[in-house]
């Protein structure tokens, strides 16, 4: 917890992936905790095809809705070349996770741009825990759920009831989709456990 | 009601619910857009979607007139388009409560440029309240419609992208019923604003602004918080929030209403305080209040430009910020780009391959002057593309390259039908290609007058925009598949080479409407003789293999709409079963 009791998560990622469903989960979570709670997201152009950053802030108190290089506690990339781009924005000290798929920008594709290697071991440098959010969502029966795999992850370093998670994911993804949803928070859980990624 | 999780834009459309609003009608403009969306399904009101902001703040107009409660919505440029009424609509006050939810853009996360519509207020005279978040937008809404009312003008609510696309915790209530405004009576000296009523309405609109003065200047909406005096902060909207954080200790006084000031309230906290800052985002409309008024600002090391934190505040202050850890070499950008399968891609890779001209206009076709189509070279506002493709033809165009229009369904429904006129009034020759893709789709698919798919779903009509384009008096206008480049191609190069003002509409549903994937290509390797063709599509499931310089295909972000196909001379792509790759991920 940061100055005034207050907790910054950045959740950063590319268009499609979830990212703001993921942090609405967050946000309620925090609200049916009884904590009071911001959440602030860009879209517009970002739904098509780029960069996705969501900034959630809850505690007893919170005022701005936005954050500053440095600040945060917890960043959860979805992304690589997203955690590379943010990576300033976690204070010393702060946790770092990192989905590692990778999702190649247009000037990549078209060979304008180099790639950019050995992102991995750089973000290992700063302390990164990886979670293969892709491959566990598909163990737990959906693709799209690697969102709700990084929740469950993050949620190893909250302070919230597993309960309250269980019932604002139940609420809020397709009802369909409840039960693969329900696994990959599991899964996303049994990862951070396994990977010691709550510091 | 318990609190609730509500970004800005849902808590305004709450206010006018509760507030009794009967009517709700606007133009999609981020960060606006979820406003009315929001509005359009609560119990017991009637939204739509007017093609541009001037008639939606005229719709609203003619609630207000016939005695209901109605809420405008738009972006900021969008009140530049509704500019003309809002000036005299001041004039001639309201009679049902009318609230114009403005959303302003610091930061341009989405827009042209970047304009404080608190200037529009003072401009036009009319007040403006500031929310600073959820709760607050809801309230402030309820508020507007009772002060509209009270004091006879119409009421702006300016929301930033920090207050609309924000969640915070909001206790909602009940929907009350808006106070009977009495039977109408027919009034000219109130509603016609010819000049001699007008000068009239001038006068009274004064008197109106100086009550309002008056009442600003003890309203609750604005707030002074005494602490620490040697620090005094004038703010407003999110602002506020980024000082607080910023500056705890420091005193601050809230303005909740931006026009009018209140001069008293001001000097007085002026006065208290050892030294009067201002932060403010994008303009420096309080500042320059402040020192209209007099008072002594002392400037803070804050650029003018973009958008605010609590971090910029700080470091304007001199406070010490975290040591950051050194940036790793740049990533590469992630700009924006058209969907797999976009029907806009055919028709901007012919643009290129013709070495047209593009004047181009707004919505998701304007990334089509992004790498690699790289294929227009204008884009000024809603509208603007046929205008400006007949001011370059008048005087004889760009040399040998030709000049071409290209703009959208709803753009051309907001403004662009009135451009098209003015060419063919004025003997105009030229192409304009309308990108009639079925949708509004930039700000996430709202209906329009050319798809006839309303805001609460009701039975409507669809424009014939063939018929409308030849109503217009254009001599040569067809309809055109772009989805098939060789008629996309051959359709324009016949109508570039037509001496007369020639119209192509390219008429295919956006991809994102088509819901059932067909199955998607892969690249023959033995085929590919890395021309590199497919890859200036700037498709985004088509990638140039960096060791072998081969295109291949990201099967899981491929739909198989088949463009490649159709550009490549070698036969080098063929149907390959569904993917098993996880979305997005590229694994190389």
């Amino acid at each position: 917890m940061s100055a005034r009791n207050v907790t910054t998560v950045m959740l950063c990622g590319v268009g499609g992936q979830g990212t703001i469903l993921a942090a609405d989960l967050l946000a309620k979570v925090a609200a049916g905790s009884g904590l009071d709670v911001k959440l602030s997201e860009v879209h517009g152009m970002s739904q098509r095809g780029g960069s996705v950053d969501t900034i959630v802030r809850f505690g007893d108190r919170v005022f701005s809705p936005v954050t500053d290089p440095g600040m945060v506690d917890h960043l959860v990339a979805f992304e690589i070349i997203e955690a590379m781009r943010n990576v300033h924005y976690v204070r010393p000290g702060g946790r770092l996770m990192v989905n590692p798929s990778s999702i190649r920008p247009l000037p990549v594709l078209t060979g304008e741009l180099p790639p950019p290697h050995g992102l991995q071991a750089i973000l290992a440098e700063e302390n990164a825990v990886f979670i293969d959010a892709d491959e566990l969502a598909c163990e737990a029966g959906s693709p799209k759920s690697a969102n709700v795999v990084l929740m469950g992850a993050l949620s190893i370093g909250l302070d919230f009831e597993e309960a309250v998670w269980h019932d604002v994911i139940s609420r809020r993804v397709p009802p369909k989709t409840v039960e693969a949803n329900l696994r990959a928070f599991a899964l996303g859980r049994e990862a951070c456990q396994r990977g010691e990624c709550a510091l | 009601m318990s609190r609730i999780l509500l970004s800005g834009n849902e808590a305004v459309a709450h206010g006018a619910w509760q507030a009794g609003a009967a009517v709700g009608v606007g133009y999609p403009g981020t960060p606006s857009t979820e406003t009315l969306k929001h509005f359009a399904a609560l119990d017991g009101v009637y939204a739509e979607w007017a093609p541009n902001e001037k008639v939606a703040l005229e719709v609203a107009a003619g609630v207000s007139f016939a005695g209901a409660r109605s809420l405008v919505t738009m972006k900021h440029v969008g009140l530049n388009v509704a500019s003309d009424p809002l000036f005299t609509l001041a004039y001639t006050g309201v009679r049902g409560g009318l609230v114009i939810l403005v959303a302003d853009d610091p930061g341009m996360h989405s827009s042209q440029n970047e304009q404080d519509s608190r200037n529009y207020a003072a401009f036009a005279r009319v007040p403006v309240l500031e929310p600073s978040d959820s709760s607050e937008a809801l309230a402030f809404t309820t508020e507007a419609f009772e002060l509209s009312e009270r004091f006879d003008i119409p009421v702006i609510v300016r929301s930033t992208v920090r207050v609309s696309h924000a969640k915070s915790l909001v206790e909602p209530g009940e929907r009350v019923t808006a106070p009977a405004t009495g039977e109408y009576a027919t009034d000219p000296a109130k509603w016609v604003m010819m000049p001699g009523m007008a000068k009239r309405r001038r006068i009274d609109l004064d008197r109106r602004i100086a009550e309002l003065t008056e009442f600003a200047e003890t309203s609750p909406l604005n707030v002074v918080e005494y602490r620490d005096t040697s620090i005094g902060i004038v703010c407003s909207g999110v602002c506020y929030q980024h000082v607080r954080e910023a500056m705890p200790e420091a005193s601050v006084l809230k303005l909740g209403i931006g026009f009018p000031m209140a001069p008293s309230l001001l000097s007085e906290f002026a006065s208290r305080v050892d030294v009067l800052h201002v932060v403010e985002e994008a303009d420096a409309y309080l500042a320059r209040s402040l020192r209209q008024l007099g008072l002594v600002v002392t400037d803070l090391p804050l650029l003018p430009a973009g958008e605010l934190s609590p971090g910029a505040i700080r470091t304007a202050f001199g406070l010490p910020e975290p040591t950051l850890r050194e940036a790793e070499e740049a990533m590469p950008p992630r700009p924006p780009l058209m969907c797999p399968g976009c029907p806009h891609r055919p028709v901007f890779d012919t643009l290129r391959r013709k070495r047209a001209v593009v004047t181009g206009d707004i919505g998701c076709y304007t990334l089509g002057a992004l790498k690699p189509l790289a294929a227009m070279d204008s884009c000024v506002d809603m509208g603007a593309s046929i205008g400006m493709a007949h001011g370059a033809e008048l005087i004889g165009g760009f040399g040998k390259r030709p000049v071409v229009a290209v703009i959208g369904d709803s753009t051309f429904a907001h403004s662009g039908v009135t451009g098209l006129m003015n060419t063919v009034y004025n003997g105009g020759a030229g192409t304009v290609l309308i990108l009639d893709n079925r949708i509004t789709a930039m700000t996430g698919h709202q209906g329009n007058p050319i798809n006839g798919i309303t805001l609460q779903k009701r039975d409507s009509h669809e424009v014939d925009l063939e018929g409308l384009v030849r109503a217009l008096g254009v001599p040569r206008v067809r309809v055109v598949d772009p989805q098939d480049f060789e008629a996309t191609r051959s359709a324009l190069e016949e109508e570039i080479d037509a001496e007369e003002l020639s119209v192509v509409i390219y008429k295919a549903p956006c991809a994102l409407l088509i819901k059932e994937k067909q199955d998607p290509y892969a690249v023959i390797e033995e085929a590919c003789t890395k021309c590199g063709v497919c890859i200036k599509l700037g498709c985004p499931a088509i990638g140039k293999d960096e060791m072998t310089s081969r295109a291949y295909v990201d099967t899981s972000v491929c739909v198989g709409c088949g463009q490649c196909v159709q550009v490549c001379k070698y036969d080098a792509f063929e149907r390959t079963g569904p993917s098993c790759d996880f979305k997005g991920a590229d694994r190389r």
